[in-house]
């Protein structure tokens, strides 16, 4: 790592009561979590919206929000490490700690979400090597453990020396692992709003997109909380490359949809999200395109972008949008009828050629909130106990003059 | 007494030569039995690819209204209705079909299609969904850690996620909540060379709708039948080789 001057880690007080009644919030998130997950185990599937139509519900919206935005986490330290850009160097250890707390959250949110959480095991010593899923065990335990070192690197001379190929191999593992999680979509062929490529580095961009937004509310807050100061010349790059990376999201899901578009056999899932789906079509046109596209777009591209209040408020709104386009590429793309008998209308005991309900349960809400609970909690604990946030990221170290 | 005498030993005689006739029976008899075990599989024996079990449904006969082949398969696997019709495991059911554009009006059964590159098997993380060797789509209730992504990839709709305890289980149909399941083609009975449960209901029934048998071996009815009748597969564009084809669709 490039030395830079004036920069000093400490670690955040954390004595006010403003922190742990905060604190106090996450863990009585958390246990009300745990407690909506024992409640889920002990009863069944059967406590929760989900069906054997709607097989993945709101736990696992929120558990790959979670996962996305965990290796989207990352980007500030790759780009600080990878492609040797000094502003984000300083913050990469808080983007490597960030990255990890948010999927160990999603991953949390996932197994308690197994009909059979117990049998854990079996899932760390059984593998089908064909699964997408049994690749995903490696990658998100691989990516623990080399953010894990990636960090330490970071943090103790001692191994200093590896921190640049530790941050190289980690972007490299986040490109694979969030490859791996939008092909658990994407190569699936049974149903007609996945089997589509495409999601693969549509999930990486939303990653870069949802990972930055969450990153920017924390140190915005926390900077703000401990009256450290915050370089504004640096806060404009970094939503500037929150816009580009929305911007980006919005291409991809336009060719996605174009394709799907001129394809005649999925005309039918297509009118159903973007014209007459009801709450999936509102989700998506008022959720994941008004609210999680263009009004960040627009605050961020225009003057309103100077304003730490504004900056905010788009970062919120690419957090909700993206929580609305997984909700819509989730359970959209389940309760839409599969093409079983493709030019015949069907009907059954078994909801064949009917579109699917699906309403989450309240055990299913606080479980995945839960899991964001678990994130921030370990951030807000870490960053208490271990020197991960720069004393200041003010222009004196973040843009040191040219002279210096 | 020498007549008695004689008499005793005809008797002695005729019980021996019984006992040996008698011996000589049961020996041929069970000499017959245990030929026809070995011809089934000792249970301890692995199940061979050899043979490749089918079935064949041929929807012209499948009778609209008639549940016989839903209501026999649930029976024979201990499967229960609670009454929640959105989570309640169906491993068969009756789809009506209507042609979009000439109004043609069909119904057939659907289930497991036990394909041979079957999606669920390729997607479970831990390989509890498996395809026997003999070709039926299977599911280890030991190792589903019930992550439902084989539901996610049957392009069938064919398996049921247990979202409730389960009860009355049978002992040949292991079955608990949170694992999924669905259509074993009665690999119990198979496996005791007896027809699967839905096939003999709609035998009984009068319809003879579903055949099942080898579709390896050339000689068998059902594969007489595939070769000089004309059949398809369900999404027979995904080029899964499902055991299960359809007539009259």
């Amino acid at each position: 790592m490039a030395k830079m001057k004036n920069l000093y880690y400490r670690n955040i007080e954390g004595t006010s009561p403003g922190y742990w009644g905060l604190l106090g919030a996450l863990a009585l998130m958390i246990v009300a979590g745990l407690g909506a997950a024992y409640y889920m185990e002990h009863h069944g599937h059967i406590v929760t919206g989900m069906s054997n139509q709607v097989v993945w519900g709101l736990p696992h919206v929120f558990a790959i929000f979670l996962i996305v935005a965990a290796s989207g986490a990352l980007n500030v330290a790759s780009i600080g490490t990878v492609f040797g850009k000094q502003p984000y160097q300083p913050v990469g250890r808080f983007s490597a700690l960030l990255a990890m707390a948010l999927l160990i959250g999603g991953l949390i949110v996932l197994v308690l979400d197994l009909g059979r959480p117990d049998r854990l095991i079996v899932a760390m010593t059984k593998y089908n090597f064909k699964s997408i899923f049994a690749w995903n065990i490696f990658l998100y335990t691989g990516f623990l453990a080399i953010v894990g070192f990636y960090l330490w690197a970071m943090m103790d001379r001692m191994v200093g020396k590896y921190y640049k190929p530790a941050g190289v191999v980690a972007f490299v593992w986040r490109l694979i692992l969030t490859t791996g999680t939008g092909s658990i979509f994407g190569f699936l062929v049974a149903r007609e709003a996945y089997d589509a490529a495409i999601l693969a580095p549509l999930f990486i961009i939303m990653s870069f997109a949802f990972g930055l937004a969450i990153f920017l509310l924390l140190i915005m807050g926390i900077y703000g909380a401990t009256d450290r100061e915050l370089s504004d010349s640096v806060l404009r790059r970094w939503k500037n490359l929150l816009g580009v990376f929305v911007a980006a999201v919005l291409l991809l899901v336009v060719i996605y949809h174009l394709y799907k578009l001129y394809i005649t056999r999925t005309h039918g899932i297509e009118s159903f999200i973007l014209l007459n789906g009801g709450v999936y079509t509102s989700l998506f046109w008022i959720g994941q395109i008004l609210i999680g596209a263009l009004l960040p777009l627009f605050i961020i591209f225009t003057k309103l972008g100077h304003s730490r209040f504004w900056i905010a408020i788009a970062s919120v709104a690419v957090i909700v949008g993206g929580i609305a386009q997984l909700y819509v590429i989730i359970i959209g793309g389940q309760v839409y009828p599969l093409p079983l008998f493709p030019g015949m209308a069907a009907s059954s005991s078994f909801s064949d050629g009917v579109v699917a309900h699906y309403a989450p349960s309240l055990p299913e809400f606080l479980l995945g909130m839960g899991g964001v609970a678990i994130a921030l909690l370990a951030v807000l604990f870490v960053v208490k106990v271990l020197d991960i946030l720069p004393e200041s990221l003010g222009d004196a170290v973040l843009n040191p003059p040219a002279a210096s | 007494m020498s007549d008695n005498k004689s008499l005793q030993s005809s008797r002695r005689e005729f019980l021996g030569k019984s006992a040996v006739a008698g011996a000589a029976l049961a020996a041929a008899g069970s000499g017959l039995v245990l030929t026809r075990m070995a011809e089934a599989r000792a249970p301890d024996q692995p199940v061979s690819n050899k043979v490749r079990w089918g079935l064949l449904v041929d929807a012209a006969r499948c009778v609209d209204g008639c549940t016989d082949c839903v209501t026999a398969c649930h029976e024979e696997n201990g499967i229960e209705q609670s009454g929640h019709a959105e989570t309640d495991p169906q491993w068969m059911r009756k789809v009506e079909l209507k042609d979009e554009r000439t109004g043609y009006q069909l119904s057939l059964p659907m289930m497991c299609q036990h394909c041979e590159t079957a999606p669920c098997a390729d997607v479970c993380p831990t390989g509890a969904s498996f395809i026997r060797a003999d070709g039926i789509a299977l599911v280890d209730r030991h190792i589903c850690i019930g992550c439902r992504y084989c539901m996610m990839a049957c392009p069938y709709k064919a398996r049921s996620f247990e979202h409730e305890t389960v009860t009355k289980q049978k002992p040949h149909a292991p079955r608990g909540k949170g694992t999924v399941e669905a259509c074993t083609m009665c690999v119990h009975r198979v496996d005791s060379e007896r027809l699967p449960a839905c096939v003999e209901a709609c035998a009984a029934a009068g319809h003879n709708a579903i055949m099942f048998g080898d579709l390896k071996d050339p000689n068998s009815e059902i594969a007489r039948k595939m070769a000089s009748e004309p059949s398809r597969a369900m999404r027979a564009d995904l080029k899964l080789n499902p055991g299960v084809r359809y007539q009259g669709v």
